[in-house]
């Protein structure tokens, strides 16, 4: 099977899907970029390069280059959505939603509750999500908890390029708003990915790792940090039950549940703050329906409480590492032995 | 373009059908039979209607908090309305919405909104859609003169004049934003001349005569479906009622309503200018008014019987439930 990036795995769906169904558009920042200049019409496409080409194939009406004005553009998704087209708007960064924040939380999310269930809203915004690239408090945060709060939004968090592709294809077919996060330094990791469409469906975990001594639950790029962490626990008899929610709304509780009912032991891996996130809400599931099988207390390994910092060697403390994952595991391993 | 007497019929029996919910809805809110606030449009009826008589089917609206009147004129089920303003469960929404969300996209009402600013964005979408599609559609966005102030509204009109996208942005100037007065609010003075700054044509035109406004949005909606692009119509209208229904209106002048009651009465002026120039006769007029009366009655009267959302609603039409 074919090595993709998440990058082209992206791109490979975008384009699949465009070609089966006239009604999918992309509109956004430089999704093509060259507009109303005089060099090369896709100069960009998109700033890390996932729509690149689309333009090419399918012109300027599908492949929709904007002004920077982040509210018009999620308005724009959702009254197109609402009204017959299936848009992936692009949400550059993810910290931009602090200025689009109304068009998605008051109107996207709330059509079909709202309406009586008369309105359908099938649209997805792509947005980059996460630390490591000294771009400081504004360009950083990952805030799919935020997302995930909202009742009416579907939230996706993949991990590799082949969740990548199945879920946006996935989430470009569903009827509801889909906010799909890409960590920002994820675009070049490879995996296999076949050719062709598919989908996989949301709510439903990935099992990457199976043990039987501490369940992990984790995202997005702390799904490799914690694959880290394995390795080393393995070398001292640790065997994790590596779970990779990959849809935090919905969240698939089943998979979680059964692996704490087996290990009696859970860390949480969230790149996110640690207040009212993905690791505590994971947390009270657990406490609140597995509370009889836990034989330790639940650890969550999260960022602080804290803006995003610039400075590398902060910003290096700032993110969960492979050792603090290691470090909490272990000592939940060893509680009460 | 010329209007014939069905037209005139339709365009009266729209405004006298709005002017009488809205009383009935202010009389059924004091009673305290309608949950939640009320926004009430009666004033401003020659501006829906005016605009609302040159979209079909295809084209959609997005509206306001003072949602009613777009709603009546786009079409939407006045019982269906009543039923949804009382939380009844065949209410437009089923009970889940009310006043300041009603909506039918099976008749292209993208809905009331709760957020001032809220729909200009979701309008260049449903523009955007028509344009993709190819399908001749128009999309009109009705705003008060507070939405004018907000950045959503910005950015709406610059990316319809970008996009080329075949949209209408209508201002209905009350002169108020809540009880904020319009000299204060708006900085320029002058929402058309600001919109203007945009790129797009935009005019203004007096609310209380529906034959202007009539023209006016014939001309933007002609220029819209014909690829034009988008353009701007402020409407110099005024607020019978209050910012909502129980709103004491302290801020507004003594004799203030009472005045523009008497003077900038759009249905006045239309039976008036009706009347006069032997268009239609009192009579029809009349007729008109007792059908409207009866269908409302009707409507209050179904609405009070009908039955509350079940239980078991508060957990449809949303994907996923804890």
């Amino acid at each position: 099977m074919p090595q993709k990036s998440i990058r082209q795995a992206l791109n490979e769906a975008l384009a699949q899907e465009m070609r089966r169904d006239p009604t999918v558009i992309v509109i956004g920042e430089d999704v093509a970029g060259g507009a109303g200049s005089e060099g090369q019409r896709d100069a960009y496409g998109g700033v890390l390069g996932v729509t690149k080409g689309l333009i090419g194939e399918f012109g300027e009406a599908r492949v929709i280059d904007t002004p920077i004005t982040e509210s018009a553009i999620m308005g724009a998704a959702a009254g197109a959505a609402v009204t017959g087209l299936r848009p992936v708007a692009e949400l550059m960064f993810s910290d931009f939603l602090g200025v689009c924040f109304d068009q998605i939380f008051n109107q996207a999310a709330k059509f079909r509750y709202m309406f009586g269930g008369k309105a359908k809203t099938p649209l997805v915004i792509r947005t980059m999500i996460g630390a490591g690239r000294s771009a400081a408090a504004q360009h950083s945060q990952s805030p799919y908890h935020i997302f995930t709060s909202v009742p009416g939004l579907k939230c996706v968090v993949p991990s590799n390029a082949y969740d990548a592709k199945g879920l946006l294809i996935q989430a470009i077919r569903d009827d509801d708003p889909v906010i799909f996060c890409e960590h920002k330094l994820m675009y070049d990791l490879r995996a296999e990915v076949p050719d062709e469409p598919y989908t996989i469906p949301f709510g439903e975990a990935n099992i990457v790792r199976d043990g039987d001594d501490v369940t992990v639950v984790a995202l997005s790029r702390m799904v490799h940090y914690a694959t880290t962490a394995a390795g080393e626990l393995e070398k001292d008899g640790i065997e994790i039950d590596l779970i990779d929610p990959r849809t935090t709304s919905p969240l698939d509780e089943d998979t979680i549940l059964e692996s704490v009912e087996r290990t009696g032991r859970l860390v949480i891996v969230d790149e996110a703050t640690p207040r009212c996130s993905i690791a505590t809400d994971v947390a009270a599931l657990v406490a609140d329906k597995a509370f009889g099988a836990l034989k330790a207390p639940i650890r969550r390994v999260t960022a602080p409480h804290t803006p995003v910092p610039f400075a590398p060697d902060l910003e290096k403390l700032y993110i969960p590492s492979p050792e603090k994952i290691a470090a909490a595991v272990r000592e939940i391993y060893g509680y009460g032995k | 373009m010329q209007l014939n007497r069905d037209d005139l019929l339709r365009a009266y029996r729209s405004m006298s059908t709005i002017r009488r919910f809205e009383e009935r809805v202010q009389e059924e809110f004091s009673k305290g039979g309608i949950p939640g606030f009320v926004h009430l449009y009666a004033g401003e009826e020659a501006s829906a209607v005016g605009m609302c008589m040159h979209l079909g089917p295809k084209d959609y609206i997005a509206s306001t908090h003072r949602g009613h009147g777009h709603s009546i004129a786009k079409g939407c089920d006045v019982t269906g309305m009543m039923h949804e303003l009382f939380a009844k469960r065949d209410g437009l929404c089923g009970g889940k919405g009310g006043s300041m969300h009603i909506a039918d996209l099976n008749v292209g009402m993208l809905g009331a909104n709760g957020i001032v600013g809220g729909g200009p964005p979701l309008v260049v979408g449903a523009a955007l859609t028509a344009k993709t599609l190819g399908n001749g559609g128009v999309a009109v966005c009705f705003s008060g003169d507070g939405a004018s102030n907000q950045g959503t509204t910005f950015e709406a009109l610059n990316m319809a004049v970008v996009l080329k996208l075949p949209a209408v942005f209508v201002f209905e100037n009350n002169q108020y934003g809540e009880g904020t007065g319009f000299s204060y609010h708006c900085g320029s003075g002058d929402i058309a001349g600001r919109a203007g700054g945009f790129g797009l044509p935009a005019l203004k035109v007096n609310g209380d005569d529906f034959f202007a406004v009539h023209e006016a949005a014939g001309e933007a909606v002609e220029h819209a479906r014909n690829g034009g692009g988008p353009s701007v119509i402020e409407v110099d209208t005024c607020r019978f009622y209050g910012h909502h229904s129980g709103d004491a209106q302290l801020y507004r002048g003594k004799d203030e309503v009472k005045t523009l009651r008497e003077n900038r009465d759009c249905l006045k002026h239309f039976r008036t200018r009706v009347s006069e120039a032997a268009l239609l006769e009192p009579d029809a007029l009349s007729a008109v008014d007792a059908e409207i009366a009866a269908l409302i009655d009707r409507s209050v009267t179904s609405a009070r019987a009908a039955a509350p959302p079940d239980p078991a609603q508060l957990l449809t039409d949303v994907y996923a439930s804890y």
